[in-house]
């Protein structure tokens, strides 16, 4: 039950965007959603539907894992796009009973909708082709600069990755307590809105005890290591720029060279 | 109380690429006050078959059926349930929650809807039953010792006064002494109760020395359900499935194996004193 949610979705294969450099894939989602927004029109978009197809095949991830992300925001987007086809002001098109669909309503239900979609698979493009922990490497070399202005960003991405990693951990050790707890009659299933909430109390305290407990036992197994934090600390697998990362680069700025360009001419 | 397993089938994540039979075709019938020991190696499905006893999971295929009664049935009271079949996992001090010993065991006769009265009882009587002292009533369970921890634990479960006691693998972690004193205190429960008890356990000479019914699991099947002289009459096949004998029963053969004229048909050392001291002439 608990088991089900695979988080960051890691899909495992040997493609040019699983071995490009992670900073170029953050820094590439960055640009990818900004681009979005920088659109305003239509035609804009077209850009931008190639340079996802582009990424897509060159991922080699199977279609059907790009979409799954969409299952999530359905009803958002179905929501916001009904929301803004009927609901805005402008140009009569169309009418039916009560309802006016408008122009204006068109535009900007397709807008939301496009941005919405290329959101989700933009960013789930990311997570598919980059593991957790080369996501936070990422994260903490990229952001290295900011350990001028005393930011602690080794600190910060080692949280990150010890969080990642005991997710699995601690939904396992939920589900535990929580068979032993209903094999001592508790019910997490019904009464009142006030009841169930109460009823988490013997789920939430052991939980949080074991929690504790690990993070004790992890640290002192880091120090007698040596483990004293980022000062000095080299890697195993250190990030280093390749020919293609230089290639992607490229590929980006003249992608946002392109979107920049046509929100311009396309006035 | 009579717990019928007809054809029993448990798979894990059915229909995914994941899926993995836990249990298959399981039959057992369980009868009033017997002291099975339930042995297998890890993953054998031993942990997984004792949920199903209680209703934490339910089957694939096949039932349980308890006094009759087909637990998987819709409207069946798994709560009551739960009070009759009490269940102890594996780490259970894991369990304790609240912010003193003598609340955390009146969690459970609290949730079958117990009288203030009856709750704080059963509690009390508990307690004694697993040899905690008055003194530590009132304390915070997570400032006592692992041992007495899992006392507290597995008194929370005994308050529910279950007629089927299941234990899996009481003994993880403790050391000998505290060993010994559990499997003692657990014998007395039984005596006194007259409660069945499932032990599940990884130690050959416990179960040896306590059952009085071996059933051992292999890869999702039950392989042996005997005495446990019979059972270990099959050491070849146990070792086989990652199990083994008692040490007492190694050291037979092993001496049998040396020239010595004795019978291997032995699981504790008691009796092979005498053996050894007959084989010997004495």
């Amino acid at each position: 039950m608990l088991r089900d949610i695979t988080l960051g979705q890691y899909y495992p294969s040997d493609s040019v965007i699983h071995r490009l450099d992670p900073r170029v894939k953050l820094m590439g989602t960055l640009i990818f959603l900004t681009s979005l927004f920088i659109t305003k029109s239509f035609y804009g978009y077209i850009p931008a539907i190639l340079f996802l197809f582009m990424v897509i095949k060159l991922s080699k991830v199977p279609f059907s894992f790009m979409v799954r992300g969409m299952k999530a925001i359905a009803f958002l987007l179905a929501f916001s796009v009904i929301l803004n086809l009927f609901l805005t002001q402008g140009e009569v098109i169309f009418e039916f009973w009560k309802l006016k669909i408008t122009k204006g309503g068109i535009y900007t239900a397709g807008f939301m909708a496009i941005r919405l979609s290329f959101l989700i698979i933009g960013s789930s493009i990311m997570t598919l082709t980059t593991t957790p922990n080369n996501l936070t490497d990422g994260l903490e070399k990229g952001l290295g600069f900011l350990k001028i202005i005393h930011v602690p960003v080794h600190e910060i991405s080692m949280m990150m990755s010890i969080a990642l990693r005991f997710i699995p951990i601690l939904m396992e050790e939920t589900d535990k307590i929580m068979k032993a707890q209903m094999a001592r009659g508790a019910d997490f299933e019904s009464g009142n809105m006030f009841k169930r909430v109460k009823s988490l109390v013997p789920l939430l305290v052991p939980l949080f005890v074991s929690a504790f407990r690990r993070a004790n036992d992890l640290a002192m197994a880091m120090e007698a290591r040596c483990y004293r934090g980022g000062e000095g600390r080299t890697k195993m697998k250190p990030l280093k720029y390749k020919k293609r990362d230089a290639i992607g680069y490229l590929v980006l700025v003249l992608y946002l060279g392109i979107i920049i360009a046509l929100r311009i001419l396309l006035k | 109380m009579s717990i019928i397993v007809n054809h029993l089938t448990y798979r894990y994540n059915p229909g995914t690429a994941m899926e993995s039979t836990a249990l298959d075709d399981i039959n057992l019938k369980i009868e009033d006050g017997e002291f099975i020991g339930l042995i297998g190696h890890t993953g054998s499905g031993k942990s997984t078959l004792v949920q199903q006893l209680n209703g934490i999971l339910k089957p694939t295929s096949g039932g349980v059926y308890v006094d009759g009664a087909d637990i998987s049935d819709e409207g069946y009271n798994l709560k009551k349930l739960r009070g009759e079949v009490g269940l102890v996992f594996q780490y259970p001090e894991h369990q304790l929650f609240e912010t003193d010993v003598f609340s955390d065991v009146c969690f459970g006769p609290k949730n079958l809807g117990l009288s203030k009265k009856e709750t704080e009882l059963r509690a009390y009587e508990a307690l004694k039953q697993v040899g905690i002292e008055d003194d530590y009533f009132y304390q915070s369970p997570f400032d006592l010792s692992g041992g007495q921890k899992r006392r507290v634990a597995i008194a929370g479960v005994l308050a529910m006064k279950p007629k089927v006691l299941i234990l899996d693998e009481p003994t993880a972690g403790l050391d000998p002494k505290g060993r010994d004193e559990l499997l003692e205190k657990l014998t007395a429960i039984r005596k006194d109760t007259g409660c069945t008890i499932i032990l599940v356990s990884h130690s050959m000479e416990d179960v040896a020395r306590y059952a009085d019914r071996i059933v051992v699991m292999h890869k999702g099947k039950i392989a042996f359900d005997d005495t446990p002289s019979e059972v270990f009459k099959h050491r070849d096949e146990l070792k086989e499935m990652g199990l083994g004998v008692p040490n007492i029963t190694e050291t037979m053969y092993e001496l049998k194996a040396a020239g010595f004229p004795v019978s291997t048909d032995i699981i504790t050392v008691d009796t092979a004193v005498k053996e050894i001291l007959r084989a010997m002439g004495k």
